[in-house]
């Protein structure tokens, strides 16, 4: 086992179960709380201390699963993102992850900052933000099922696939 | 038509079209392996 792939894979993985949890844990239970909290006027203690910690682990941990991941590819890293060589199964997953990182890093964190008054922001503009969160979030869950396919199937997409 | 994205039965569905729509770009129109 060599040690430099053996740990890349590792945290990898650690960095990934955290980004994509956090990612799942957003569109299938705290959209769905903040809307019942907001109707009891609740919402503020999600808001101000649950989502900044949250949304704090899932745009780092999104950082880290992509480096880990490029340090995995090493000098393949053109041959997948070109879908050449071998890498063309993996390469398609991890267009997705990159396109998946930039969707935190362009449209999700930016726009949570306005919603939780991090940055400022006046009704209409939170409102916006509002909508372009949630449908970057919910395009990155769309994503990360064809993501962790071509992922999980990378190394053995002959068999699975039949290619 | 309200967008897929509304919902997580949607989303979730979208996802699994995706899916197999990118497995049939693969398979059809990139030489896996060459």
């Amino acid at each position: 086992m060599e040690l430099v792939p053996a740990l890349a894979r590792w945290i990898h993985l650690l960095a990934g179960i955290t980004w994509i949890g956090l990612l799942y844990y957003f569109n299938l239970v705290q959209m769905a709380a903040l809307k019942d909290a907001a109707a009891d006027g609740t919402a503020a203690g999600i808001s101000k201390h649950v989502a900044p910690r949250a949304l704090l682990w899932f745009r780092w941990s999104a950082v880290v699963t992509w480096l880990a991941g490029a340090a995995l590819l090493g000098a393949h890293m053109g041959d997948a993102f070109m879908l050449r060589n071998g890498f063309e199964v993996i390469g398609v997953g991890a267009w997705l992850g990159t396109i998946m990182l930039i969707n935190v890093w362009v449209f999700i964190w930016p726009n949570q900052k306005k919603i939780l008054g991090i940055v400022a922001a006046d009704d209409a503009a939170k409102n916006k933000a509002r909508r372009v969160a949630m449908l970057a979030s919910r395009s990155n869950m769309m994503l990360s099922l064809p993501m962790l396919f071509f992922m999980a199937n990378g190394l053995s997409h002959r068999a699975v696939l039949g290619f | 038509m309200k967008n897929p994205l509304e919902s997580v039965v949607g989303t979730l569905i979208s996802g699994l079209l995706l899916t197999l729509a990118l497995v049939f770009f693969l398979k059809n129109f990139i030489v896996v392996g060459g």
